[in-house]
């Protein structure tokens, strides 16, 4: 069976050790967490991971059922095959030097980056996209200089049409 | 009313119905047991290594399903618990163990005796907690033994700092409210499940059942024997499940797998339908996946989802604990009048039968060695069946497994999946303490029962009449026996060249012991000493 990237987002209860207790039920099994992204809900009690992993569909379908096993976790979907919106948020920080500055500039106009903060030695860009979208605009501007970068991991929500 | 945590504790542990705990104090507990002392409102047996503590509690656990109890203090004593919980997560036990913690404004500090013990055992335990308000303490407890107890069971820590428990609270059982949304159950299945499972039972020409430990932890035992015999189904059961169907049927086939009969294994290989319930296709019980049950439809009963397609894909999932499933589909024959036929049954039945008759669990008798199958077949007689039987781990275990017929639920104990030598013993004290009319025999190898031999001084202190028959071959068994099969003989380090007296030990912990050189069939291998043997067999009980 075909080995792919996996979506699943859990609603948890809001607790100090829910997110080690899932890590550790990938981790502990051998599975890769390859995105992860959290935060509150618009229930302060309740917390909405979502992570990839990559496995065939056996495989992902037994995580899910040991994801369910944990006390903490209200809810587990997949939603790999679900109409979702995905996105995900990189902030790039560009070291600039007199002769990457201009073409740093073109690019970021063509990328649709957004400029944070811009300084004679250093820019920081946001970009915002699906995972394909941001490899791209990492990789467009890698010969530029990048200096540093952190990406959120995807967020996906499904869009109920 | 205000209370004291530890006061609280004692409190909840009333209104769980607790009787009797297993532990060891510290430093960080010391406030438990000071409140023990003044208010011995439950028993406490004082253990001499906190890994016994939780097996006897777990023994406790199997024999009577409820929840059992243990306690330990901080750092050491909160590791040496994690064998006995991983033994029960494995094996699906409900316990609770609480440990002591060092005060909430030290944890992280590399205090004195610290560990962060939830972080360890959150991969052995079914839920754990650390406690870190004392208005929560009351709540939480009563919240670790439900989660322990409901669903499919298993153990669950509850660490307590030593501040915490110091705390006065208000305490009002009343007011003590759980979040059921944590504990929720996977909904009933639908009826047309079970309407299913009999269209696939009665387009059967060959199907059988094969049991586990869920039809004991689901208390189902009744209900299993009155569905396999309306349906006439031969049973495999595997280590777990042993007793839940009489091993003196004639329906019965002894367990599967590895370390199974020859009929259980060809049955299952020739049905054309399995339901199993309450079993998790280990790989002791199926070996090669691909050749398992081959030729059948597989039904699969199990309370827990995650069990469900694991090992084993199947055609006809249910996912129910073991006694309503069984009560559903006992309601379902009855109300469609279906009870299989003599007829019906005729051929497969005999074809079983025709496999027992050819390769029966048997052993070569010798007149110079004790056959340890022989150990265990006299104590058959003697015991007439009924003793509660513990076993440690390996060659013992199978024998013991094999050789004695268990014919009620609850009376075969032994660490089945995480397959933890020095189990049986203390698990016995536990089973002795909540059964104080049954006899209750620890089969031991000289390997195992060297894990928790100390032990021997709390069933003296306790006064708890457990017997240990000690099958004594100088190896470790278990090990040697796959070295001899798969290794070319090569015995690596499983000669224990140097033994102990085994009956000097237990004389110096006050216990009656004997040595058994010969066999001789028909007499007590309680009995004196009268022949001589390379691998005695020793049976040691408490004097009383």
């Amino acid at each position: 069976m075909d080995k792919k990237e996996n979506v699943i987002s859990l609603l948890v209860n809001n607790k100090p050790d829910v997110l080690a207790r899932v890590a550790g039920t990938l981790g502990g099994k051998g599975y890769n967490i390859e995105t992860l992204c959290v935060d509150v809900t618009i229930n302060p009690d309740v917390s909405k991971i979502i992570l990839t992993t990559i496995g065939t569909k056996a495989t992902v379908q037994k995580i899910e059922a040991q994801l369910a096993r944990l006390i903490d976790v209200i809810k587990v979907e997949n939603l790999t095959d679900v109409e979702t919106v995905k996105r995900e948020l990189v902030l790039i920080r560009m070291s600039l030097t007199a002769d990457n500055k201009n073409e740093l500039i073109r690019r970021i106009n063509q990328l649709n980056c957004k400029i944070l903060t811009f300084n004679s030695d250093h820019c920081v860009l946001e970009f915002r996209g699906s995972k394909a979208e941001v490899d791209k605009v990492l990789e467009t501007l890698k010969p530029l200089g990048i200096d540093d970068i952190a990406r959120t991991g995807i967020a996906a929500l499904e869009r109920k049409n | 009313m205000k209370m004291k945590g530890t006061q609280i504790l004692l409190e909840c542990l009333k209104a769980e119905g607790v009787d009797v705990m297993f532990g060891y104090p510290g430093g960080s507990v010391i406030d438990i047991y000071d409140e023990l002392h003044r208010n011995p409102a439950v028993k406490h047996i004082l253990v001499r290594h906190e890994q016994a503590a939780v097996h006897a509690a777990d023994g406790y656990a199997r024999a009577t399903g409820k929840v059992g109890v243990a306690l330990a203090t901080s750092g050491p004593g909160a590791t040496n618990t994690v064998t006995g919980i991983a033994t029960a997560n494995m094996d699906s036990i409900p316990i609770v163990v609480f440990t002591g913690q060092v005060p909430t404004h030290l944890i992280g500090n590399d205090a004195f005796q610290e560990c962060d013990i939830t972080g360890i055992t959150r991969p052995c335990t079914k839920h754990n907690y650390l406690v870190r308000n004392p208005d929560e303490l009351a709540g939480t407890i009563r919240e670790a033994f439900h989660i322990a107890r409901t669903g499919r069971p298993g153990p669950v820590l509850v660490d307590l700092p030593k501040n915490v428990i110091a705390a006065e609270v208000d305490y009002d059982p009343a007011k003590i409210r759980i979040d059921s949304t944590r504990l929720s159950l996977p909904p009933k299945p639908s009826s047309k499940k079970y309407v299913q499972l009999l269209e696939m039972l009665r387009a059967a020409k060959r199907p059988m059942l094969m049991t586990g430990g869920g039809i004991l932890l689901g208390k189902a035992s009744e209900e299993l024997r009155s569905f396999a015999r309306r349906a006439k189904l031969p049973v495999t059961s595997t280590l777990m499940g042993l007793g839940a169907f009489p091993g003196s049927d004639p329906l019965f086939l002894g367990m599967p797998g590895m370390h199974g009969t020859y009929f259980a294994n060809m049955a299952i290989s020739h049905c054309d339908l399995l339901i199993c319930i309450g079993a998790r296709f280990d790989d002791r019980v199926t070996g090669k996946l691909e050749t398992f049950a081959s030729n059948a439809q597989i039904i699969h009963v199990d309370v827990d989802p995650s069990s469900i397609n694991k090992n084993i894909v199947v055609d006809l999932p249910i996912v129910s604990d073991a006694k309503s499933a069984l009560e559903n589909i006992n309601r379902l024959l009855k109300d469609n009048s279906y009870t299989a036929t003599d007829a019906e049954r005729k051929d497969w039945l005999e074809q079983i039968e025709s496999w027992k008759k050819k390769a029966p669990l048997s052993y070569c008798q010798d007149s110079e060695h004790i056959k340890p199958q022989c150990v265990i077949e006299t104590l058959h007689e003697i015991t007439k069946g009924k003793a509660i039987i513990t076993t440690e781990v390996g060659q013992n275990q199978m024998w013991a497994a094999q050789f004695y017929r268990y014919d009620d639920p609850n009376t075969f104990i032994s660490s089945g999946g995480l397959g933890t030598m020095g189990y049986g013993f203390p698990a016995a004290m536990g089973v002795k303490l909540a059964f104080p009319d049954r006899i209750v025999v620890d089969i031991a190898g000289d390997g195992s029962i060297q894990m928790n031999i100390q032990e021997m001084a709390t069933c003296m202190q306790y006064k708890i009449p457990v017997k240990i028959v000690l099958l004594n071959n100088g190896y470790l068994g278990m090990v040697r026996q796959w070295q001899e099969l798969f290794y070319e003989k090569r015995y690596s380090n499983t000669d224990m060249t140097f033994q102990p007296d085994f009956v000097k030990v237990a004389e110096a912990y006050g216990w009656q012991a004997l040595r058994a050189r010969f066999s001789s069939r028909g007499s007590s291998p309680t009995g004196p000493a009268s022949w001589t043997s390379r691998c005695p067999a020793r049976s040691a009980s408490t004097p009383w």
